[in-house]
C-alpha cells in the first residue's frame, strides 16, 4: 500500500467505531422503548415548571454576553488550530517560525487586551 | 490497522477484527465505568461519613448494573412541546463522542484503536463537538431550566476550550509530535521525566512553568465536563438539572453515560499528557508490544487513571460550587493569560535554550 491508503487506512477503526457506538446509542433507547411502559398523560409531557403551567415562549431571549464569549471562542480556538502544526518547526529549532508565531500572538494579545479593557469579559 | 488487514486475511476480515476490537475495547470501558461510578459515590459518602451504596452485591459493587436495569425499565418521556427528534438526536450524539474520543488512547505500547499521527488534534476536535450534544438537549427540551442550563454550558465548556488547548500546546512543543504514543515515550525513565516535574537537566528551567499548566488542566478539565465545583448548568439549587431536566429513563442515562466517560478520557489525557502513560515512576526496560510486560503497562496506566478519577470524586466532595461570574473571570482572565504566556515561554525555551541533537 502506498501511504495516502495506509494513511486513509488509519482511520477506519475510528469509522468502525463510531458506527458502533452510534448502534449501541441507539440500541439503549431501543431496549426502553420495548420493555419499558409507555402510558402518557397531558399533565406528564408538560414543561417542568414549578407548580403552574409554563408560559411564554421557553426559548427567550438571552444575555448578549453568551455570544460575545462564542466569538472570542473562535478567535482563540482558530489560534490554537494555527499553533498545532507550528509545534514541528519549533521542535526543529527553526527561529524564523518562532519570531513569526510570536507577531501572530501579539496581534492577538493586542486585540485580547482591548476587549478586556472595554468589559467584554465583565460579568456580573 | 495494515496488520488487521493480514491478520483478517483481506479487507473484510481487517474490518471484522478491528470490529470486534473496538467492541471488547467498549465493554471494557463500560465495565469499568459502572464500578467507577460507584467508586465515585463512595468516595463522595465517605468524605461525608456515610456508607455509600452498600446493598446489592458485596459492599454495593452491582449497584451501577441494578441502576442501569432500572434505567432501561423506566418510561422514556418526551415533552409535548419538544423537536422529538433532535431531543432524542442529542443524547445519542453525547455518547457517540465521548465512545469515539476513546480511539486514540494508548493503553499500553501498541493498544491502541487507531494510531493517528495527529491523534491530540482529533481529541481537541471530539471534544470540543462534544458541546452540540449539550446545546441540542437544552434547546430541543423546549422549556426553560434546560435552555438556560444549555446556554451556560455551552459558554463555559467553550472557555475552558480554549486554555486546555494552550495546554496542550506547551505539552507538544516539549514532544515535537502529535501522536499520543510518542507524547507517553517522550516521558520514559521514570518520574524526573514526566511533564509534570520535569526534573531533567536540560529543561529543569520549565519545571515551574509545566507545573502550573498540570493545575491548568485539571482544573479546566473540571470545568470541561461540568464537573463540581464547576457544574453550574445543572446547579440544582437554582436550574434543577439544567439541560438535562426533561430526560428520562435511557436518554438521560445516555447523557450520564457520555459525562462519566469524559471524565475518565480527561482522567487518561492528564496520565498520557503528564504523568508518563504507562511509563512506570522508576526507569524500567522498554516494553515490547504484546508481550506481558505490556500487560503490566497497562495496568500500570489504569492505575493513574483511577488516581485522577478519584482526585476528581474528592473535589466534588469537598469543594463548593462557583459562582458564574467568578467561574468566566477564571477561565478568561488567569487561565488564559497563563497558558498564553506559558506558550511563549516555552517554544523560546525549545527554540534557544535547549540541547539539541544533531541533524
Amino acid at each position: 500500500m502506498d501511504s495516502i491508503q495506509s494513511q486513509v487506512a488509519d482511520y477506519l477503526p475510528i469509522a468502525i467505531f463510531l458506527v458502533i457506538a452510534a448502534a449501541l446509542s441507539v440500541g439503549f433507547i431501543l431496549a426502553s422503548a420495548v420493555f419499558a411502559p409507555s402510558n402518557p398523560d397531558p399533565e406528564k409531557l408538560s414543561a417542568y415548571e414549578c407548580g403552574f403551567n409554563a408560559f411564554d415562549d421557553a426559548r427567550m431571549k438571552f444575555d448578549v454576553r453568551f455570544y460575545l464569549v462564542a466569538i472570542l471562542f473562535i478567535i482563540f480556538d482558530l489560534e490554537v488550530a494555527f499553533l498545532f502544526p507550528w509545534i514541528f518547526e519549533v521542535a526543529a529549532g527553526n527561529q524564523a517560525a518562532f519570531w513569526s508565531m510570536m507577531a501572530f500572538l501579539g496581534v492577538l494579545t493586542v486585540g485580547f487586551v482591548y476587549e478586556w479593557r472595554r468589559g467584554a469579559l465583565e460579568w456580573e | 490497522m495494515e496488520r488487521m488487514f493480514e491478520w483478517g486475511g483481506g479487507v473484510w476480515g481487517g474490518v471484522g477484527l478491528a470490529a470486534l476490537q473496538i467492541l471488547a475495547f467498549m465493554v471494557i470501558l463500560l465495565v469499568s465505568l459502572a464500578f467507577l461510578l460507584l467508586f465515585d459515590r463512595k468516595v463522595w459518602a465517605a468524605v461525608m461519613m456515610r456508607k455509600g451504596p452498600n446493598v446489592v452485591g458485596p459492599f454495593g459493587l452491582l449497584q451501577a448494573f441494578a441502576d442501569f436495569l432500572k434505567f432501561v425499565l423506566k418510561e422514556i418521556i418526551i415533552p409535548a412541546g419538544a423537536n422529538k427528534t433532535v431531543f432524542l438526536l442529542a443524547p445519542i450524539l453525547s455518547l457517540t463522542l465521548a465512545f469515539i474520543a476513546w480511539a486514540v488512547i494508548p493503553v499500553a505500547p501498541g493498544w491502541v484503536i487507531a494510531d493517528l499521527n495527529v491523534g491530540v488534534l482529533y481529541l481537541f476536535a471530539i471534544s470540543s463537538l462534544g458541546v452540540y450534544g449539550i446545546i441540542m438537549g437544552g434547546w430541543a427540551s423546549n422549556s426553560k431550566y434546560p435552555f438556560l442550563g444549555g446556554l451556560r454550558s455551552a459558554a463555559q465548556m467553550v472557555s475552558y476550550e480554549v486554555s486546555i488547548g494552550f495546554v496542550i500546546i506547551t505539552v507538544l512543543l516539549l514532544v515535537g509530535s502529535m501522536n499520543l504514543t510518542d507524547v507517553v515515550d517522550a516521558q520514559k525513565g521514570g518520574f524526573w521525566n514526566w511533564h509534570v516535574f520535569l526534573l531533567t537537566p536540560s529543561k529543569i528551567a520549565l519545571f515551574p512553568v509545566m507545573l502550573v499548566m498540570f493545575v491548568i488542566f485539571f482544573v479546566s478539565a473540571l470545568a470541561e465536563t461540568n464537573r463540581p465545583p464547576f457544574d453550574l448548568p445543572e446547579a440544582e439549587s437554582e436550574l434543577v438539572a439544567g439541560y438535562q431536566v426533561e430526560y428520562s429513563s435511557t436518554p438521560y442515562l445516555l447523557f450520564m453515560i457520555g459525562e462519566y466517560l469524559n471524565i475518565v478520557l480527561m482522567c487518561a489525557m492528564l496520565t498520557i499528557l503528564f504523568f508518563g502513560g504507562w511509563h512506570p515512576p522508576w526507569p524500567a526496560p522498554d516494553m515490547e508490544p504484546g508481550s506481558i510486560a505490556s500487560l503490566l503497562g497497562a495496568l500500570m496506566f489504569a492505575a493513574k487513571v483511577i488516581f485522577f478519577f478519584f482526585l476528581f470524586a474528592l473535589v466534588k466532595a469537598v469543594v463548593p460550587r462557583y459562582r458564574y461570574d467568578q467561574l468566566m473571570r477564571l477561565g478568561w482572565k488567569i487561565f488564559l493569560p497563563t497558558s498564553l504566556a506559558a506558550v511563549v515561554i516555552v517554544s523560546g525555551y525549545v527554540v534557544f535554550a535547549l540541547p539539541r541533537a544533531a541533524g
